[in-house]
């Protein structure tokens, strides 16, 4: 190494970048970073485009939520009802984190179907993207099951009967309805296992299931890009013809693309 | 065997250190059962032992190997090819041993993953569908069940499990039919989606009887039942009068012992003819709520799982 003096500046640069250097020269994870953040996206991507990754967020929210109030929730018939009082009126916070988790399921719900919603309107489902169109209706019903299956918890009079319902509607479908509704209860009738059963399913089952659609979900839409707005002059990923020649679409996450020089 | 070039001092393969590992294994057993095992285990595992010790210093192996040396030569002769009127090996049977490894690694790992997943499903999926039948349940003595009016039993089906399995039926003595007492037994799932239908009319509080899990409310002169979630209606035998059920109440069978009336099995009714002990039941097994038990829509429901 030469004995050229550094300055003050570029010590403290090359201090803060030591670390990151150790990490990326042993797992590439900053390329990675980069390589999934810093895409490129058609200059005219807008605010609806933002649609999914607020249904990520909200998922995100839900599954912090849930962990933290399964510490304290008892799926138990005889205790899940006092445990969920607790939560609400004892506990620091509770009524909060509760709070984000009940209202929050609502919010994802409305954000999958929003979201969807923007990829039909946008055509963003047509080739080559269908089979995360497939991934996300998937993903749409997981997120329904969820719902379904985190109602029971408050084991109170409406969960209860609105489970009941539920389950019955399921048996009510052709053929294998009935061994449906059968499963979902573990018996006969809703019984001390139905509610611990619907917690495990509720906590574990669907939310792996939804762990790993998403990760396929969004390795699709690193690997396809992002779709322009139908009413976009762009190509995807092509800019407009400028003095004779194809600029490419712009580098980052800018929305103000070209629209003012066309 | 000829020592490699690159690798002069590796070992040819052993079959030896299997036997040290069940000398080991049997030995760490009888630590558990029998100080002889152990013994035994503790031979076995020297004798293996020694023998492999003696393999790795010697440089004689167990096996010859020839796969090994059939490969060498394949890849030899991959490597100066058409040199001497060698017969050129088709690519595909160069590394038969890999083939043989890449096939059993994936089989052996789906017998594995067959192993552990299958009885983890089944203990997910079987006890829902096996052990479901209920035991008769002692309801109280004949004399709680005054003739001609409903009274509204409810009792735990399974105690261990408390309040959860609370069941409840509406009862009603019909008096004699020939020499025998009828009794009409509804169930309260509502045929349309299984909430509790509730009796249409005045309920007597007031002489309501606690026997151990058991409650009975007597009902004054009721004229049917209706559902509280989506406004089915029943008349006094079951019979859907309007609203959107598909079929009749269930109903539960009952039995006689010692004085005193024991509730049986449910099973699904699609319609009542006639009233009181002289009504005839068609009677069908089990459904869920909200499917038909006859008619053309039944045939979507061929198998009921076991009740």
């Amino acid at each position: 190494m030469a004995a050229t003096k550094l300055t003050r500046s570029q010590q403290i640069q090359q201090t803060i970048l030591y670390p990151i250097d150790w990490l990326e020269e042993r797992s590439g994870i900053v390329g990675g970073i980069k390589y999934f953040l810093f895409r490129k996206v058609p200059g005219d991507t807008n605010w609806f485009q933002t649609l999914g990754a607020a249904t990520l967020t909200a998922f995100i929210v839900q599954a912090l939520t849930g962990t933290i109030l399964a510490m304290y929730y008892k799926p138990d018939p005889n205790g899940a009802y006092s445990s969920i009082q607790h939560i609400t009126n004892d506990l620091f916070a509770g009524w909060l984190v509760r709070g984000m988790h009940r209202w929050g399921a609502s919010v994802f719900i409305i954000l999958m179907f929003m979201h969807m919603g923007r990829v039909f309107l946008f055509g963003a489902y047509k080739y080559p993207r269908e089979l995360n169109w497939i991934i996300g209706v998937l993903l749409l019903t997981m997120g329904l099951g969820e719902g379904f299956t985190g109602y029971l918890l408050p084991w109170d009079q409406t969960s209860y009967w609105a489970t009941v319902v539920g389950i019955n509607i399921n048996g009510t479908a052709p053929f294998l309805g009935p061994f449906l509704a059968q499963f979902l209860q573990g018996g006969t009738y809703i019984n001390a296992d139905t509610l611990s059963r619907f917690y495990a399913i509720h906590m574990l089952l669907i939310p792996g299931a939804i762990f790993a659609l998403i990760g396929l979900h969004l390795y699709l839409v690193v690997r396809l890009g992002v779709t322009s707005p139908p009413w976009s002059k762009e190509a995807a990923g092509k800019g407009p013809i400028t003095n004779g020649k194809v600029t490419t679409g712009r580098r980052g996450l800018s929305r103000f693309g070209t629209r003012g020089r066309r | 065997m000829q020592p490699h070039d690159q690798h002069p001092h590796v070992p040819g393969p052993s079959l030896w250190p299997v036997g040290f590992a069940v000398g080991v294994v049997v030995l760490l057993i009888g630590l558990i059962v029998s100080w002889y095992v152990a013994g035994l285990g503790a031979v076995i595992a020297l004798a293996f032992a020694f023998l492999w010790v003696r393999d790795l210093t010697t440089g004689t192996a167990l096996v010859d190997a020839p796969d090994v040396e059939a490969e060498h030569a394949a890849a030899a002769a991959s490597l100066l090819p058409a040199d001497g009127g060698e017969p050129a090996t088709p690519p595909a049977e160069r590394y038969p041993r890999s083939k043989f490894l890449e096939a059993s690694t994936l089989g052996l790992g789906a017998v594995i993953g067959g192993l552990v997943t299958v009885p983890a499903l089944g203990f997910m999926v079987a006890p829902a569908f096996l052990k479901q039948g209920q035991k008769d349940h002692d309801i109280g003595p004949l004399t709680d069940y005054p003739e001609g009016t409903f009274v509204i039993a409810t009792w735990m089906s399974d105690k261990s499990q408390g309040e959860v399995s609370r069941r409840t039926a509406f009862v009603r003595y019909n008096g004699l039919l020939g020499s025998q007492p009828s009794y009409t037994i509804i169930s309260n799932h509502c045929a349309h989606l299984g909430c509790p239908v509730q009796p249409n009319g005045p309920l007597d509080d007031k002489n309501t009887k606690q026997l151990a899990d058991v409650t009975l409310i007597p009902t004054v002169s009721i004229a049917g039942f209706g559902c509280p979630c989506h406004g089915g209606q029943y008349d006094t035998e079951g019979n859907r009068t309007a609203g959107p059920p598909v079929r009749a109440l269930d109903r539960y069978s009952f039995s006689i012992r010692n004085g005193r009336l024991f509730i049986g099995k449910p099973f699904s009714v699609s319609h009542v003819e006639g009233t009181g002990s002289a009504a005839k039941i068609h009677k069908w097994t089990l459904a869920f709520p909200g499917e038909h038990v006859n008619g053309l829509e039944s045939w979507l429901y061929p198998i009921q799982p076991p009740h």
